[in-house]
């Protein structure tokens, strides 16, 4: 069984004319926290969505377990067992939370994720379950949008900017449950502008700039000033 | 350093050359021609007509409208009633009857806005039906059997049929060409501007201060005059009218909307090209009766998977041609 | 009492009305899809319970048995092979290739068929009514038709808010991509939405076979009645659905009671009443528009 969990070799990704990532290449190995950081159309939703399926890619350019999958619809990606957190959260609007956590379940992959641990992880959510999902909380909505992915038992996670627009209370009580997560053995890619936050939960980091890996490494040997460097491509 | 706007290029130069030569040939042709080809060329005419004005409408203004029959319908019917009933010259009824057209079409329009998209579409089907079966129970025109032009009003237009023929067909020509004239200037305008940033984005339009509402209403208005005018002289020249035929929805719509579409949405030539392909079409497979129809409703619905943009668009994409000069190119010259 | 029996039948009717609308506003929910086709494949399912009463020589509403399953395995595959591939921002494609579709169709069983008026016959219970007292009768046949609408919208409704089916229906409706990171196929899912439509279609096409009439030209005017229904009930709503064709069924059927030539125009003028009063529609769910 391969060490490494995912593999991105070589990716590039394109919208239209534009081209947001430029052979990108990355690893993650099983049980790891991967941080993915960099400013503001550095290509880092570009590269989860390319993970996830939801833009094509050569066949070759995603291994997940060492199966190319980078050709794959998302329904077969996380059939596969890769689930995404997208940014914005992107609840169902007509559905209830619960239906939403449901939706998250349908393909019926099986794992220690249900219903039930879903709402031991998130408490507040059995309390708003049959409440539809726009009518929660910035922070609530976000634990729905982590319970619905979770629902699918994946073995790789894909968290896209989950802190966007929350307060940092908010902030620091999901990230408090990562753990949780990541104790079931499942591995985790973290998109992040909240760079502290990151560098905080992850083992690696990548830095991602204008759709190039600047930088990467483990996260304990990361400095400021790389960084910084690296961020900002001075 | 001075800026302007060049509308031409060397293509649409000689396409607009090769379209006046045309023009003329068409002109003169109650004397190259022959009477079946005279009507041949005046039903290709009133086509190109009103595929024109349906590709304004949806295809520039994005008001999709399976209901343009009910204009035809209408404008004949009172042009009818006009020449009937009030005793005036056929002739001078169809503009009259255009202008009133355009005047119902006002509220028509209130009424309809309120739908969007697909729904805006059938919602106009409704009111070609409305106005179909208002006819039917107009009992001054005959109602359901329909209604002929006595032959005093017939004779008015001129006294010998061949001198009719040449009437009718000089002002089918003239229709169309107004049509197509009036439709570049539009484009050329400001008001086309709007149209084709409306067309591209209608939040992006709105967002830039164009006020699409009231350009979209314009355009409705405008395009059922035009329809009407069309539809007018269609039935002074068949002479007979009936509800069925007046507001028909396979005569009217279906086939304006395949010539559009095959021709070519959302460009002028489109249409052009979309009538000549229709009527070659028509010439050939008519015999085929109804397998002739599903024939044709197959072609539109490849054309449509296929290459969405019709003939003209492929060709236009791919040689930058185009024949009216329209296209918008910024010019600066340095002093 | 004439009236009241007028207007009795003109309810009746409406239950016909809100099946025909019942299958275009699933469509419509799903996938922001007028199928223009949709009368004209009622009337495809009318000819093939012909076909099939007349190769096996049972009774109509047995011929249902077949005719349903057949017609939405027809709805998949036109999903799938064709329609799927009109769908996105511009509202042109599927409104012009389902234009052809009806164009295709009506000609196609104008081929088969001629245009000759059919009928089917669907035995005694045509003719058997129920008297009500007090000099009201309804036939039983409109009165199970009747029924048989509010059953299909009844199990629409539950299968659209109770079931994983419904779930993944409106999942897909709010989102697509985000509904592909659910694991939801949009091609599979759409084209069980066309399927389920065209099921409910089959129905409705064999009940207006047996009831009245059909030849190949009549579709059309389905597609109407059925969109009007829409409308006046209001989007999103399939109780809305409901009171609408009824609402059409009265105004057709007050209609002819004044003037035999007035139905169809009472119908439509009634329909624009409500655009021009309430365009929302009279019990609007959600607005899509």
């Amino acid at each position: 069984m391969p060490e490494r969990l995912l593999e991105v070799r070589a990716l590039d990704a394109h919208y239209g004319d534009f081209q947001a990532l430029f052979g990108v290449s990355m690893a993650v190995a099983a049980g790891a926290v991967v941080a993915v950081i960099g400013a503001n159309g550095a290509g880092k939703s570009t590269l989860l969505r390319c993970i996830a399926g939801a833009m094509p890619s050569r066949s070759d350019a995603v291994l997940f377990d060492g199966v190319p999958v980078g050709d794959q619809p998302a329904h077969a990606v996380v059939a596969r067992g890769i689930a995404l957190v997208p940014e914005g959260r992107r609840l169902f609007p007509s559905l209830t939370v619960e239906e939403n956590l449901r939706i998250g379940g349908q393909l019926g992959r099986p794992g220690p994720w249900s219903l039930d641990r879903v709402y031991e992880l998130f408490p507040i959510l059995k309390e708003r379950r049959e409440q539809p999902a726009p009518s929660l909380s910035g922070g609530q909505q976000q634990m729905v949008a982590l319970g619905r992915a979770l629902m699918s038992n994946p073995r790789l996670l894909l968290c896209d900017e989950i802190s966007l627009g929350l307060a940092p209370i908010v902030v620091r009580d999901i990230y408090a449950r990562l753990p949780a997560i990541v104790g079931e053995g499942i591995s985790l890619i973290i998109v992040e502008q909240d760079i502290v936050q990151a560098l905080r939960v992850a083992s690696h980091v990548y830095c991602l700039q204008e759709g190039r890996v600047a930088l990467e490494g483990e996260a304990r040997a990361m400095t400021r000033e790389k960084i910084a460097a690296a961020y900002f491509g001075v | 350093m001075s800026v302007r706007v060049e509308h031409s290029n060397w293509f649409s130069r000689i396409g607009t050359a090769i379209a006046l030569a045309a023009a003329v040939a068409l002109a003169v042709a109650p004397w190259w021609a022959d009477r079946a080809d005279l009507r041949l060329l005046s039903e290709i005419y009133a086509y190109v007509a009103l595929a024109s004005l349906w590709n304004l409408l949806a295809g520039y203004a994005g008001l999709v409208s399976v209901g343009q029959q009910a204009y035809v319908g209408l404008g004949a019917y009172l042009l009818f009633a006009l020449a009937m009933l009030m005793g005036v010259h056929p002739l001078v009824a169809i503009p009259i009857a255009a202008l009133a057209t355009a005047i119902i079409s006002v509220p028509v329009a209130a009424l309809m806005f309120r739908l969007r998209g697909h729904y805006f579409a059938i919602g106009t089907w409704v009111v070609a039906e409305v106005f179909r079966l208002a006819a039917a129970q107009f009992t001054a025109l005959d109602g359901g059997s329909g209604t002929s032009l006595p032959a005093a009003v017939v004779l008015s237009i001129a006294s010998t049929r061949e001198m009719r023929e040449f009437i009718i067909y000089w002002i089918a020509l003239a229709q169309a060409v107004a049509i197509l004239g009036a439709i570049v200037w539009l484009l050329r305008s400001r008001y086309g501007l709007a149209l084709t940033a409306i067309r591209d984005s209608e939040l992006g339009a709105r967002s830039n201060g164009v006020d699409v509402a009231r350009i979209k209403y314009l355009v409705y208005v405008a395009v059922a005059f035009g329809t009407a005018m069309v539809g007018g002289l269609i039935f002074v020249q068949k002479i007979r009218i009936s509800p069925d035929t007046a507001f028909s929805v396979n005569d009217w719509t279906a086939f304006v909307i395949f010539i559009t579409v095959i021709g070519g949405i959302g460009r002028i030539e489109g249409p052009i090209i979309g009538t000549v392909v229709f009527f070659i079409l028509r010439q050939t497979l008519a015999d085929l009766g109804a397998i002739y129809l599903l024939i044709l409703g197959a072609v539109a619905i490849v054309v449509m998977l296929k290459a969405p943009k019709g003939i003209w668009g492929l060709i236009a994409d791919r040689f930058g041609w185009q024949v009216f000069p329209l296209e918008r190119r910024l010019v600066i010259e340095k002093p | 009492m004439e009236w009241l029996n007028t207007i009795l039948q003109g309810i009746l009717l409406g239950g016909l009305y809100a099946m025909f609308a019942a299958g275009l506003a699933l469509i419509f929910g799903v996938m922001r899809l007028v199928n223009i086709a949709h009368g004209d494949l009622i009337v495809l399912a009318a000819y093939i319970a012909l076909m099939a009463v007349e190769a096996l020589g049972v009774n109509p509403l047995v011929a249902l048995i077949i005719v349903v399953p057949l017609m939405a395995a027809i709805g998949y595959v036109l999903q799938r092979g064709i329609l799927n591939r009109t769908l996105g921002e511009d509202l042109l494609p599927p409104l012009l290739v389902t234009f052809g579709l009806s164009v295709i169709i009506q000609n196609a069983l104008l081929e088969l068929f001629t245009a000759d008026s059919r009928k089917l016959n669907a035995g005694n219970i045509e003719i058997a009514s129920i008297h009500l007292g007090g000099g009201l009768a309804v036939g039983t046949l409109p009165l199970i038709q009747f029924a048989l609408a509010i059953l299909v919208i009844a199990a629409l409704q539950w299968l659209f808010y109770r079931t994983a089916l419904g779930r993944a229906f409106r999942a897909t409706s709010d989102d697509q991509s985000v509904a592909q990171l659910m694991g939801l196929n949009n091609a599979h899912v759409f084209a069980l939405a066309m399927a389920l439509s065209l099921a409910v279609v089959a129905l409705a096409g064999v009940l207006l076979a047996v009831r009245a009439n059909f030849d190949p030209s009549i579709g059309p005017a389905r597609l109407i009645f059925g969109f009007e229904a829409v409308i006046i009930g209001g989007l999103g709503s399939m109780w809305g659905t409901l009171a609408g064709g009824i609402i059409i069924g009265v105004a057709q059927a007050i209609g002819a009671k004044l003037d035999p030539g007035w139905n169809l125009l009472a119908g439509h003028l009634a329909f624009l009443l409500v655009l021009a009063l309430k365009p929302e529609g009279l019990f609007p769910k959600v607005d899509r528009q």
